[in-house]
């Protein structure tokens, strides 16, 4: 089942209530369609138009520009090696190289047994640690060719395990989801629906300008 | 320490003896990230202190205290709060949290060792100019981050920090964590905006420049940095007199910069801005330590990726804008990378100008279109298949992009003479640039590297007449 599941819709109801406007919830409803199912399904992003109000042109228009979103099955494992130059200049190309053999694939492609998908990545916020590489949008420093291995041996050992796995499979960001008591929340209005300045401000005072 | 097995903090913040620190005093404390171990050391001091004061006082307060930008303009906070026009309703604050700068590394720590200084830089704001909607943007490939920030505004929703009447005052305000989905461009604050409504996350025609008056949802808006907003609980604890009392007078306070590349000891830095210079930074043993064993530097890239590139002639230059743009680039945001004599200079610019061809939105036609035909030419250049005329024509592209002089560094090797910062742009927005800047560098400062390079060929040589025309079986030509 490839649409959100009940769950996952009460979730999404959730996060649409946080926004002024519906529309704004679009990327996070994307990236839980994508963490149900690993990938962003198209009877995903219809019923996510449904939950929006907008048309599923308008959710695939979103969709495409964004690289984190997988149109298809991807592997298990995301590893995004960053080549960019702070991580080439100390040896970025030379560990690309590395993991195509090692994972036996080219950059790009995912593995026979769906476990690893290996992609080419820029900057990823990381650059003193270089080389380094993401699994799934988890960070890996200072990746020497030995590490790389070791890695896969890791993550393969671990995707045997059920339930215990260290890093989530492909689509699982934050594994905490924000919350907003519903006695603590303000409230999302919609910007039409406002009207005048909040009540802390001191009506009488003239606001400053710099 | 670790966060779902993967080790997250190696590279925290090392600060010199004696410099103060203002925004990374939690890094490498213990549970700095909680709500407990943030209490502990003097967190939410700054909120009580703002509450006790009148809006627009706290807003005063910053704007003296001159929090020049960290996300790449340096613009100063307050000044910009000002910009929001009156008696318009409802504003928004969105946190620029997108960190994708190549060599940028300074946001994501923020943001992971210490979120709730985040968050109460989010408070101190939003009550400063009567906001009661904040969205916290976080870059989507960033899951650490996103855990430790919708982790710790759980807990200050919970404590009475953030939502309805914090701290048992009228001041109310929800602070929502967003997230993209990778794509560099969307760091730009109109791109941001327009990513935060649920569309493809492409900059906006300016004017207007800010998007303080028409901004999320056309309603006035202010877009910060993650660094920027982290100062406000340390100012609004101690006071804007302190704050200038650090730095210079026009670049008070500090700043983080992150030093990448060829050198020992790579790593984050909280600096003193406006006096420490880029050798200090560099060579000093308290910072970077030098260049590797036995090796000297070839040049450094100032400010992030987009920034003209500094060679050895530059170093004594401090972190200080109206010195640095003078001298040919820009101090951006506060990333640093280090080449030194083994580097392959155009393979280097290369990677570069790669970066900004492919986060081009393709709203323009010169950064769409430029920015792959720079990457092209640049590529073909290292793989050992360019010719002069593309050294030409490297030139004659950038020009589409930038017209004018661009700017660069002088040299003494070569006699050249600083062209000054800024330059002009026929593009939306400076991803277009970005992508001629690291050529243009490369070019201007390494001349030799590229003649060693490329093949002689005269004018009437069908190879210089034009991508077309360059035999098929050459790598990444001749596509269409
Ligand atoms: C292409 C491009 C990318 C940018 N990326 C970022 C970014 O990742 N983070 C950031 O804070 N600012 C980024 N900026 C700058 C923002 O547009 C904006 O100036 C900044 O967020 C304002 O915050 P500040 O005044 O606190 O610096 C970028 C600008 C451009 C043109
Ligand atoms: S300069 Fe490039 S990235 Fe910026 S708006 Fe134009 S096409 Fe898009
Ligand atoms: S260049 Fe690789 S993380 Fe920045």
């Amino acid at each position: 089942m490839s649409r959100l599941n009940a769950n996952n819709e009460l979730l999404a109801k959730e996060v649409i209530a946080r926004y002024p406007i519906k529309k704004s919830a679009l990327i996070p409803l994307l990236h839980l369609v994508q963490e149900q199912n690993g990938y962003v399904t198209s009877e995903g992003m219809t019923h996510l138009a449904e939950l929006l109000d907008i048309t599923s042109a308008e959710v695939l228009g979103t969709c495409s520009f964004y690289e984190m979103f997988k149109l298809e099955p991807v592997g298990r494992y995301v590893i995004n090696v960053c080549g960019t130059m702070s991580c080439q200049l100390l040896g970025a190309d030379e560990l690309i190289h590395h993991a195509e053999e090692r994972l036996g694939i080219k950059v790009g492609a995912t593995t026979d047994d769906g476990l690893f998908t290996l992609e080419k990545a820029e900057c990823q916020a990381a650059c003193t640690e270089a080389p380094c590489l993401q699994v799934n949008y988890r960070h890996e420093y200072r990746v020497t060719h030995g590490d790389f291995d070791a890695l896969v041996d890791r993550l393969v050992a671990d995707s045997k395990k059920n339930g215990s796995a260290v890093i989530p499979p492909h689509g699982t960001l934050s594994e905490t989801r924000q919350h907003i008591p519903a006695g603590r929340a303000v409230g999302a209005v919609a910007p039409d629906e406002v009207d005048g300045a909040p009540v802390w401000l001191p009506v009488d005072e003239p606001e400053e300008t710099a | 320490m670790t966060l779902g097995g993967v080790e997250i903090e190696r590279a925290a913040g090392f600060v010199a003896n004696d410099t103060p620190r203002i925004v990374t005093s939690r890094f490498g404390v213990d549970d700095s990230h909680t709500l407990v171990g943030y209490l502990a050391t003097g967190g939410y001091e700054g909120i009580r202190a703002a509450l006790k004061k009148r809006p627009d006082e706290v807003h005063s307060q910053i704007t003296e205290a001159t929090v020049l930008g960290r996300g790449g303009a340096g613009f100063p906070a307050g000044v910009k709060w000002g910009f929001m026009p009156k008696d318009v309703w409802p504003r928004y604050l969105v946190v620029n949290g997108d960190e994708s700068e190549p060599g940028t590394y300074k946001d994501r720590l923020l943001m992971e060792l210490d979120p709730h200084q985040l968050i109460e830089g989010c408070l101190i704001a939003s009550y400063a100019v009567g906001l009661s909607q904040c969205f916290l943007y976080v870059r989507g490939e960033m899951a650490v981050a996103q855990e430790r920030i919708a982790t710790a505004l759980n807990e200050a929703y919970e404590a009475g920090y953030v939502g309805r009447n914090i701290l048992g005052t009228d001041f109310s305000l929800d602070i929502v964590l967003h997230w993209g989905a990778g794509a560099y461009v969307v760091g730009e604050e109109t791109a941001l905006i327009e990513s935060l409504e649920g569309n493809r996350g492409m900059p906006r025609l300016k004017p207007p420049y800010f998007p303080a008056a028409i901004g999320l949802y056309g309603k006035p808006t202010i877009v910060n940095n993650v660094e920027t907003l982290a100062n406000l609980p340390w100012i609004a604890t101690n006071g804007a007199e302190a704050y200038r009392a650090i730095g210079t007078e026009s670049s008070p306070g500090t700043r983080m910069v992150a030093v990448s590349g060829h050198v020992k000891r790579p790593g984050v830095y909280e600096i003193i801005n406006g006096t420490t210079t880029f050798r200090q930074l560099l060579f000093d043993d308290e910072y970077c330590g030098g260049m590797r064993e036995g090796r000297t530097l070839k040049a450094f890239v100032p400010g992030g990726g987009s920034a003209p590139w500094f060679l050895p002639d530059q170093l004594d230059l401090p972190f200080e804008a109206s010195q640095v743009g003078p001298a040919g680039s820009m101090l951006g945001s506060g990333a640093i990378m280090v080449m030194d004599d083994t580097t392959d200079i155009p393979k280097a610019a290369h990677s570069l100008t790669r970066f900004y061809a492919h986060e081009s939105c393709g709203k323009c036609v010169p950064c769409r279109e430029g920015g792959t035909w720079l990457e092209r030419i640049l590529g073909r250049i290292v793989d050992g298949h360019g010719t002069t005329r593309d050294l030409e024509m490297l030139i004659e592209v950038g020009e589409t992009i930038c017209p004018g002089d661009f700017p660069h560094a002088a040299s003494e090797r070569l006699g050249l003479e600083a062209q000054r910062f800024p330059y002009q742009m026929t593009t939306i927005c400076f991803v277009g640039p970005s992508a001629f800047a690291p050529a243009h560098s490369a070019l201007t400062l390494f001349p030799e590297e590229f003649r060693d390079r490329v093949r002689e060929v005269s004018d009437d040589d069908p190879v210089a007449t034009g991508v077309g025309a360059v035999p098929v079986e050459l790598k990444g030509v001749g596509a269409q």
